[in-house]
């Protein structure tokens, strides 16, 4: 085991960080078993913030798909999203608000929204006009309209951007150090405690985590596409996202 | 360790101003304006590390994209690799590659490069591929050669998708690159972790970064308007 | 054989104007498909003759024409451009002596209508000055107004000035053959129709070798000098003048094709004054009514008709109009309907018809009546030689309104 590591050199040093831990400067037991704590609220914080970034975006955007107004503020919302840095985003809640779980909590849900938000209401107004208008020739209710033909139609652009949200805060989560939450970016920030093999060691499990979410939200969002979908091209799509200048996410 | 060591001397730097307002961690104008000096070298390197990692990653992507347009197989595989490379988290990417290139710039370079190269090259594909059916069908019946056809037709008339893939690129860039002090290569994000809890430091270091995305996304804008006049010039 | 480099000196009037094109039984095969795309093809077209290719979708008309400029190359058989085969060229140097517009126009939207039709000239490598009058030259041609129009985008221009830029493109280095794909298949049917006039009268001008692409028979019989009807399998039904595929259209496919009003698309085909009219007797009153007895017995007409003074119809007499010394004003009904030299049989027909007569007074340009046409005539005409039946811009004679 021990020498099939050393084979990889400083990324075998940080493979049997990640495994079997070690003793700290400090005296402490890092690595190891002590990932799964720094794994668990990693994770906690993310699901945490993508759970209220969802809950907002997601009406929000269905909503102003429907009546397909404020456009303009949808879909520049995402590229003011972009502009501002993750790490000024934390940095300015620790300034501001201090630091904590709930803090932290509140950045990435201002972080994960755009994508959601943007991605939603493009894909609501994306729906043919002609299908939304003969469903309300039969008989439906605007809520109906929405909920029937809609947010199935919308399902799988919708879950594009939150997959690209929650990579994205998987990635910022690990800055949350910072604001004094240990996820697995505690290796990184506080790289006394852990030398430089338990940074390596934190980057490569954070890495995993990250392709990992993608291919997950991935084969979601491939199950909630409605079959009838799958079918078509999806060039008009594309060119539509395109219009709007924002990045392609699959 | 240097980052930490860092940090304590410039707390020290702003305590000796005295004031209570910087005591106090406040949002100080008056301490900005005196002080402002000392973010003009990290804002000189954050410029320097969005475009010299915008060209290279553009220029990767654009030979990229020219090879998969005349391979169309190549479009899966090429996509499949920059979309790994841009999900992978740039601050670990960073540290995955210090064992290999060491602290510094090129580390932080090919960081940035590696996540920009999926947005431009998916955008020149897209801008490519837009290229109404008939524009090339008349292009080609009229005697033009593949290469005069992709260089006089198809890349103008990509153009504004390909702007729109690089204004995305530059403001990513800009936002990532301030994480780009983990890999030693300094920037405003080191300005803003040497003094995270001093609300004037935060805001003006953060302030420059979207200041500086704004002003690429701006001038990238502009450039397309010059390069594209055709795109706005409707029926009177 | 052009070599490239004569290619590069030739002008508006360096080469022939018109070039012989002919199929020698060119074939296309796309593989994976069982039946050809073309099968067969053999025909010729004479210098400065419109030909179209006319049948119903997936008939391979669009593949024989691209395969002409090499935008689809042949499997079997050849093609030959003024006795050279087409495959012995580069395809880029067979394109730009070949002018091609299609349905779509596909017009450069980045490129100003000036820099649109520059592009064949400036591949060729002509000076700038020569270009910018060759522009010009052609905006007139095609009746746009080139101060005006030089400068704009595509996206600036109407559906109809789109699809003059796109034949003006297409003429831009005098090519002695273009190829039109469903020109006007995308214009709406009051504009097609003056598109076509216009058409026709352009190529009454520049006198191309022509290779037109239509699904529409109509426009076929109306634009070509000689249609060829492809059916299924990209097989040559027939190839003939618009008269003669009309008259005589050689199986059931052809004859379904055209359709079963054949003999009124025929009619279309003549003009009032390609025919023999019946002599009118003419009078007017006061005239001595026994000259006048004397001209009805010499027409082909019972009734003599009465004129004014220009010789213009005023209405049929009754015959007590002649009983007395002088012919008097006693008409027993009005000069109804009036059709004119131009009329094409068909419109003079449908007047007829309309108003119940059997007969009915034709004008010259003047107004003054020159014959009478009548159900009979018409009835003859339709038994015509088609060799004599004039079509495409020969027929052409009316100016679209």
């Amino acid at each position: 085991m021990t020498t099939s590591y050393a084979v990889l050199g400083q990324f075998g040093d940080a493979i049997r960080f990640i495994f079997e831990g070690q003793t700290s400067t400090e005296g402490t037991h890092v690595g190891g078993s002590q990932f799964l704590d720094l794994l668990w609220e990693h994770l906690k914080l993310t699901f945490a913030a993508m759970g209220v970034a969802c809950a907002i975006s997601v009406p929000l955007g269905l909503w102003l798909g429907h009546i397909r107004r404020a456009s303009f503020l949808a879909i520049s919302i995402s590229n003011v999203g972009r502009a501002v840095p993750s790490l000024a985003l934390i940095a300015f809640f620790v300034a501001y608000l201090g630091v904590g779980f709930l803090n932290v909590m509140l950045a990435l849900v201002l972080l994960a929204i755009p994508p959601i938000l943007t991605n939603t209401y493009v894909a609501v107004t994306q729906v043919e006009p002609d299908t939304v208008d003969s469903a309300r020739g039969m008989g439906m209710t605007g809520a109906e309209i929405v909920r029937k033909v809609e947010l199935p139609l919308a399902l799988p652009l919708m879950f594009g951007g939150i997959k690209t949200s929650a990579v994205n805060v998987l990635a910022t989560a690990t800055i949350a150090p910072l604001a004094g939450i240990n996820t697995l970016g505690d290796p990184i920030i506080n790289v006394s405690g852990y030398g430089d093999t338990g940074r390596l060691a934190a980057s490569m499990v954070v890495a995993a985590l990250a392709i990992f979410t993608e291919l997950a939200l991935g084969a979601v969002q491939r199950a909630v596409t409605p079959a009838g979908l799958k079918l078509e091209s999806n060039t008009a799509s594309r060119r539509m996202r395109l219009r709007f200048g924002r990045e392609a996410t699959t | 360790m240097i980052d930490l060591l860092l940090a304590q001397v410039q707390l020290q730097d702003r305590a000796n101003g005295g004031a209570s307002c910087v005591a106090d961690n406040g949002f100080c104008p008056s301490w900005i304006v005196d002080n402002f000096n000392r973010y003009t070298d990290p804002l000189v390197q954050h410029v320097y590390l969005t475009l010299v990692s915008l060209a290279i990653g553009f220029s990767i992507s654009f030979a990229l994209a020219l090879l998969a347009h005349s391979r169309r197989w190549l479009v899966g595989p090429i996509t499949q690799i920059t979309a790994v490379l841009y999900t992978l988290p740039s601050l670990a990417v960073f540290f995955l590659l210090l064992p290999l290139t060491g602290r510094g710039n090129t580390t932080a370079i090919i960081a940035l490069v590696s996540y920009s190269l999926l947005i431009i090259f998916r955008n020149i594909m897209t801008g490519l591929d837009n290229v109404p059916g008939e524009t090339k069908d008349a292009g080609r019946g009229m005697g033009l050669t593949d290469r005069q056809l992709l260089w006089e037709v198809e890349l103008p008339l990509a153009l504004p998708e390909i702007l729109a893939g690089l204004r995305i690129a530059a403001t990513t860039t800009v936002g990532l690159a301030t994480l780009a002090f983990f890999a030693g290569a300094g920037g405003l994000g080191e300005q803003i972790f040497a003094d995270i809890n001093f609300k004037s430091n935060v805001v003006t270091a953060g302030g420059l970064a979207v200041l500086l995305a704004a002003a690429l996304d701006l001038v990238i804008l502009l450039i397309q308007r010059l390069l594209t006049p055709w795109t706005r010039a409707r029926a009177t | 054989m052009n070599s490239p480099e004569s290619a590069h000196t030739s002008g508006p009037s360096a080469r022939p104007s018109a070039a012989t094109l002919e199929f020698k039984e060119a074939t296309k095969r796309f593989p994976g498909q069982d039946e050809p795309a073309v099968d067969g093809l053999s025909l010729t077209v004479p210098a400065g003759e419109i030909c179209v290719l006319v049948g119903p979708s997936g008939c391979g008309k669009t593949t024989a024409m691209r395969m002409v400029n090499r935008m689809i190359d042949i499997t079997d058989g050849d093609i030959l451009l003024d006795g050279t085969s087409v495959t012995e060229r580069r395809p880029a140097d067979l394109r730009r002596e070949i002018g091609y517009a299609i349905q779509q126009i596909g017009l450069f939207p980045h490129l100003t209508t000036a820099d649109n039709i520059a592009t064949v000239p400036r591949l060729l490598g002509w000076p700038k000055d020569r270009i910018a009058a060759r522009v010009d030259e052609l905006l007139e041609l095609v009746s746009l107004d080139p101060a005006e129009t030089r400068s704009r985008y595509p996206g600036q221009l109407s559906g109809g000035q789109r699809q003059r830029v796109g034949v003006a493109r297409a003429l831009a280095a005098d090519p002695p053959l273009m190829l039109m794909d469903e020109p006007f298949g995308a214009i709406d049917p009051i504009n097609r129709e003056r598109l076509q006039n216009e058409f026709l009268r352009l190529q009454k001008e520049i006198r191309k070798t022509i290779v037109f692409v239509t699904h529409d028979i109509d426009e076929a019989i109306k634009i070509g000098d000689r249609i060829a009807v492809l059916q299924k399998g990209g097989k040559l039904a027939q190839y003939a003048p618009p008269a003669e595929l009309l008259m005589y259209p050689n199986g059931r496919f052809v004859e379904d094709f055209v359709g079963a009003d054949r003999a009124l698309k025929r009619l279309a085909l003549q003009r009032v004054r390609d025919i023999d009219l019946w002599r009118a007797p003419l009078v007017r009153v006061g005239e001595p009514a026994a000259e006048a007895r004397a001209k009805v017995a010499d027409s082909d007409l019972a009734y003599p008709l009465l004129v004014d003074d220009e010789g213009r119809p005023l209405g049929w007499l009754s015959e007590r109009a002649l009983t007395g010394e002088r012919v008097e004003n006693d008409l027993r009904s009005p000069a109804e309907p009036t059709v004119e030299l131009d009329d094409v049989l068909r419109d003079a027909l449908s007047d007829l018809l309309a108003h119940e007569a059997q007969y009915g007074p034709v004008l010259d340009e003047r107004g003054a009546v020159s014959g009478v046409l009548s159900l009979e005539i018409i009835g003859h005409a339709l038994k015509a030689d088609p060799e004599k039946v004039r079509s495409g811009a020969d027929a052409l004679v009316t100016e679209d309104s």
